[in-house]
């Protein structure tokens, strides 16, 4: 029999000062379904610089599955506040990872 | 605030744009900007756009970056330069480094859209249209409301709810 695989651990880390958080929360909750993955996500709630410094918080929502950034470009970002920026394949950009990151990030 | 806010503005083409210079506008549109925000940054072509569509009938659109440049660096006047010439933007881009013009608008968000009629009274607050995601807007708020203060009449929409970051203030 093929050993259960483990459930990741999944970390997402938001600024309520932006107000993508509740939509990506969404979208990793329903990617996590959707994979039949049984895993709790980890909410943490930024709330001054100096968290967003010692948590190498690049801006909300960040996400990291087993400690590794769903968007790896963009994890190497100055700590801040702020609305982080995710690029679409065509270029554009989004306040929230695509469906596609987070789908390659729990694989 | 119901009337445009007084303002002396060094803007990305090197001038100063004051109040006054946009006298003969037939509509005014301020913008809450900045650089650093996604979501401004998903709605800037369609700023460009609403420029470039609505320009031959006496509109200026001026968008307007408040946000504390010490705690945010990619809203510094030299980025605001340097963003508005690689983007092409077909609007004026002003810097508020002294956060008056936020204030004076009660601006909470960008972008933030105030629209202002010949006699510069404020006739929409809100959002550029419904989406960030350009292909799913069903509703132009903006540009309905452009349409009918030119045409004499009320905005469909005087008020809708801005989506987008804070103003950064500084502390």
């Amino acid at each position: 029999m093929e050993p259960r695989r483990r459930a990741p651990r999944v970390e997402f880390l938001y600024w309520e000062g932006c107000p993508s958080h509740p939509e990506a929360l969404d979208l990793l909750r329903e990617v996590l379904a959707g994979r039949g993955i049984d895993a709790r996500v980890e909410l943490r709630e930024v709330t001054t610089q100096e968290e967003a410094e010692a948590l190498r918080f690049p801006g909300s929502p960040t996400i990291r599955v087993d400690g590794r950034d769903v968007d790896p470009a963009g994890a190497d970002g100055r700590p801040a506040l702020n609305c982080r920026i995710y690029y679409l394949p065509d270029g554009q950009v989004s306040p929230v990872p695509t469906r596609e990151q987070l789908e390659e990030a729990l694989r | 605030m119901t009337t445009a806010p007084q303002f002396d503005l060094e803007g990305v083409d090197g001038r100063r744009h004051s109040l006054d210079d946009y006298a003969d506008a037939a509509a005014l549109v301020l913008i809450q900007s900045c650089n650093h925000c996604p979501y401004v940054q998903a709605w800037e072509d369609r700023m460009s756009a609403i420029q470039r569509d609505y320009g031959d009938r006496g509109v200026r659109l001026v968008a307007v970056n408040s946000n504390d440049a010490d705690d945010y660096p990619e809203d510094s006047f030299e980025e605001m330069r340097s963003r508005a010439e690689r983007r092409g933007f077909a609007f004026d881009y002003l810097y508020d480094p002294s956060q008056g013009v936020a204030r004076e608008l009660e601006a909470e968000r960008t972008p933030e859209v105030f629209l202002f009629d010949r006699d510069r009274r404020l006739r929409y607050h809100g959002a550029i249209d419904d989406s960030r995601n350009e292909h799913a807007v069903t509703q132009h708020y903006l540009r309905d409301a452009l349409d009918a203060v030119l045409a004499g009449g009320e905005p469909p929409a005087a008020e809708t709810m801005p989506v987008g970051c804070t103003v950064k203030w500084r502390h």
